[in-house]
């Protein structure tokens, strides 16, 4: 009896001392987070990724918005992206408005990032340039008054 | 006989299990086996709280991940910082301006985060400067220094940048007395006893947190050491340690250590601000800088001040008291509900720890034992609720964890020991490694303390990191708190020489509206370029300014030609990305300060004297994309007088002139 509670204590001198601290803590509060749409294989290479669906553009230009647009394209775009179809540090603007479609163009000039993951036509186009278009953190606004510029530099009356 | 040879069988069992399960505690292996799960932090994973660590001699503010230890910044604040610019550039070199001009260096010792309510609000960092008297205001939105005041009629502004419980004031304090600015100080110095004088500073701080002198109270030349405000029941007071009342101003060591008791200096600051704005205060000349960085111009300005208002201790015999405490105080501590002040006496085998009730009633029983240089001196004992008997040798500081115990380290006796504040009866106590200096608790001199990690300041580290040559790091050690008895979990060496810290929820800063970036439509720098169109060149006498922008992977512009040898040449770089961290540098051979680190949307500075006729190339130093290491450029020097003239451009090649 004597022997059998000193072999008990000494289990329990084992097992206490040993005892695991509860593995739940997780000290992260939160990592770091993309705004890519995680693993969907429904990419619209017509729309791009993005929160634009859809863009209606006038007939006709609107003037005002277009000239809105030249002035942030000095400032965010001008240094990579030229007016022509020359490339710069990225492709030329020419064209642009005539290849994709404006829902297009909004999400890959608001959502840069996430779209050069997604898109095939970006991809490519990164091989080219070799580098990855900067989020210049436009707004809404400024990226319509910006796809008015460029529909201005492809022609649009 | 068979019994017995029982027992010793089972006692070696036992004696087995005590081994095998628990490890032995010497000083080599006091770690305990969850110890690194505790502290680790999974890569890609946040850390639980931000911890604001004072970096000594390198005059900087380093900020560390809790609990991994993972250094996540250095924010340059009283020393010049090469590598971002800091104090190099013309926008912040009005940032180290003071009374003695541009000071390079300083001396930082403690950081205080701003309060709302008791509790820190995540806002500011307060840092001080020891050696050239300064408070520095660190904007925790974008973790860079805004603002700096100098104090003036102070020498080793120590006691400081403590705060009240709702930011309304941050204190400096003197820990050199010296005779104050507006008098002759050309004095013998043996005359310390009647020309010294030790001068405390409140800062008032605004609502943005803008800092202004709203005035000093004129004490006996002593040295003040720490401070702490009180909170809740002891709001309006502030108390300050104070040791060589023996006045000397020669070998301090032994001189300043006669006394069997120095004091704690309580300060009725509110009642000092009812003496203000009665006019009670002398207006004295001086004079003092005080510098500001707008956030919009990304410039600093530095404005000389001069006069301060100054009340007088001995003469308004109500503002300050003496409370006797053992043995050259040094850390001066209040409990969160604000009743006790805990003194630690740096040579003291004990600590006393005083009620605020009763030293209230003290005061208003008049139980005083007699004045030191016209202030009054409350009895020992009116004020002592008690003292922690055979604590350890060289109590330094205390912090608390809100559970109605406190934590005070042990410089000689390299411990920390965790007591409890009303039975001021000893719990728990634990090595450090080695001669612990401060100490933080996340919270730890609020009146909302956080608890759960506790970390250790170490003077010394000799042995426990690889050698290094002469000179070793300084280390902090964290322990886990959140249980009865403290378990080291990491130590991880630091910058400089860590004196106080204070740590705050990762949550609290992370979510203040943290700066990204900033705004190119916002930028309101004198010398901005909005644009590559709106960059160029132009010459006024012999001061060239460029205007110049940053993009990956160009300057804009990146040929020039037409500089002359003894022009001077003042690079204005926009840097025109929009995003988070893209920061683009900027380097110029021969370049006799620093390179600029020029974030987002931001315009820095840098001067250049060209001293060599030639070509002179500039390029991006922060690894910014794929085609970083094209973006370079040309500055063609001539020599002075010549007819070259002054061109700029990208991308053409500019027709050569003869």
């Amino acid at each position: 009896m004597y022997k059998l509670s000193l072999f008990i204590v000494a289990i329990a001198m084992f097992t206490s001392c040993g005892k695991k601290e509860k593995d739940t803590e997780d000290f992260s509060t939160g990592s770091a987070t993309t705004e890519a749409d995680a693993g969907d294989s429904s990419y619209d290479p017509n729309r791009g990724l993005g929160k634009h669906t859809s863009i209606d553009l006038g007939d006709k230009l609107d003037v005002a918005m277009a000239a809105e647009g030249e002035k942030i394209q000095a400032v965010k775009c001008s240094a990579c992206h030229k007016l022509t179809d020359e490339k710069l540090v990225g492709p030329g603007w020419k064209g642009v408005t005539e290849r994709q479609k404006p829902e297009w163009i909004m999400n890959f000039i608001t959502n840069p990032d996430p779209m050069i993951d997604k898109d095939p036509e970006l991809q490519a186009q990164l091989e080219i340039c070799l580098v990855r278009m900067p989020n210049q953190s436009l707004t809404d606004a400024d990226a319509r008054n910006i796809l008015e510029y460029m529909r201005q530099n492809d022609g649009v009356k | 006989m068979n019994n017995q040879f029982i027992k010793a069988g089972l006692a070696i069992v036992l004696v087995a299990a005590f081994f095998s399960s628990c490890k032995p505690k010497n000083s080599g292996d006091v770690v305990s086996g969850d110890a690194a799960q505790k502290a680790y932090v999974a890569p890609g994973k946040y850390d639980e709280f931000y911890n604001f660590v004072s970096g000594g001699f390198s005059g900087q503010v380093s900020v560390y991940g809790l609990p991994s230890g993972r250094l996540l910044r250095v924010i340059p604040v009283f020393s010049a910082d090469p590598q971002s610019g800091y104090g190099y550039n013309e926008e912040t070199k009005p940032m180290l301006n003071t009374s003695h001009g541009f000071i390079p260096w300083d001396d930082q010792h403690h950081t205080e985060l701003s309060q709302t309510n008791g509790q820190v609000d995540g806002r500011w960092l307060f840092a001080n400067a020891n050696n050239t008297p300064r408070i520095a205001r660190v904007d925790l939105k974008t973790f860079t220094t805004k603002e700096i005041i100098e104090l003036p009629n102070s020498a080793g502004n120590h006691s400081s940048p403590f705060i009240t419980e709702n930011t309304e004031y941050v204190v400096a304090g003197t820990r050199f007395s010296v005779p104050p600015d507006n008098v002759n100080g050309d004095v013998p110095i043996n005359t310390y006893k009647e020309n010294f004088k030790g001068y405390l500073s409140f800062v008032k701080v605004g609502k943005a947190g803008e800092m202004d002198i709203a005035f000093q109270i004129e004490a006996p030349g002593v040295n003040f050491d720490l401070s702490h405000a009180g909170k809740g029941k002891s709001h309006g007071w502030f108390f300050f340690s104070c040791y060589n009342t023996e006045q000397a101003n020669t070998l301090l060591e032994v001189n300043a250590s006669q006394k069997d008791k120095d004091f704690i200096m309580a300060v009725n600051w509110k009642k000092a601000e009812e003496y203000v704005k009665a006019g009670k205060a002398k207006k004295v000349t001086t004079k003092y800088a005080h510098n500001i960085y707008d956030e919009k111009t990304h410039t600093a300005k530095s404005e000389i001040r001069t006069e301060v208002l100054v009340l007088s201790a001995k003469e308004l015999k109500d503002i300050c008291y003496m409370i006797p405490c053992p043995k050259s105080p040094h850390g001066c501590d209040v409990d969160p509900t604000g009743e006790y002040i805990v003194g630690s006496g740096k040579l003291a085998a004990l600590i006393p720890v005083f009620s605020f009730d009763k030293m209230q009633n003290a005061i208003k029983n008049k139980q005083f034992d007699g004045e030191y240089d016209g202030i009054p001196v409350i009895k020992y004992e009116a004020a002592l609720h008690g003292e922690v008997q055979k604590p350890g040798l060289g109590p330094l500081h205390t912090e608390f964890d809100g559970k109605g115990n406190a934590y005070t380290t042990f410089f000689v006796s390299s411990e920390v020991v965790k007591w409890d504040i009303k039975s001021l009866k000893v719990l728990d106590r634990v090595p450090t490694y080695y001669s612990v200096g401060h100490l933080c608790i996340p919270g730890g001199d609020s009146r909302k303390p956080f608890g759960k990690y506790l970390i250790a300041y170490n003077k010394i580290t000799k042995d426990r990191y690889l050698p290094t040559g002469p000179e070793l790091a300084q280390s902090a050690q964290i322990f886990d708190i959140s249980g009865d008895k403290m378990q080291l979990i990491l130590d991880f060496p630091t910058i400089g020489e860590p004196h106080y810290a204070q740590a705050a929820p990762a949550d609290l800063i992370r979510n203040n509206g943290q700066l990204k970036f900033y705004k190119i439509e916002e930028n309101n720098h004198p010398f901005v370029t909005k644009g590559e169109k709106e960059s160029k060149v132009v010459r006024s006498g012999n001061r060239v300014d460029v205007y110049m922008t940053s993009i990956r992977s160009h300057f804009a512009p990146d040929n020039i030609e037409g500089i002359k040898v003894g022009d001077e040449v003042y690079f204005h770089v926009t840097n025109l990305e929009q995003d988070w961290d893209v920061p683009h540098g900027f380097a110029i051979k021969g370049a006799d300060n620093g390179e600029l680190l020029i974030m987002p949307g931001e315009t820095s500075t840098l001067k250049w004297l060209p001293k060599k006729v030639g070509i002179v190339p500039f390029y991006c130093t922060d690894f910014c994309s794929a085609l970083h290491q094209e973006m370079q450029g040309y500055v063609r020097v001539s020599p002075a007088g010549s007819n070259v003239p002054l061109t700029f451009s990208l991308g053409t090649n500019v027709p050569a002139t003869k």
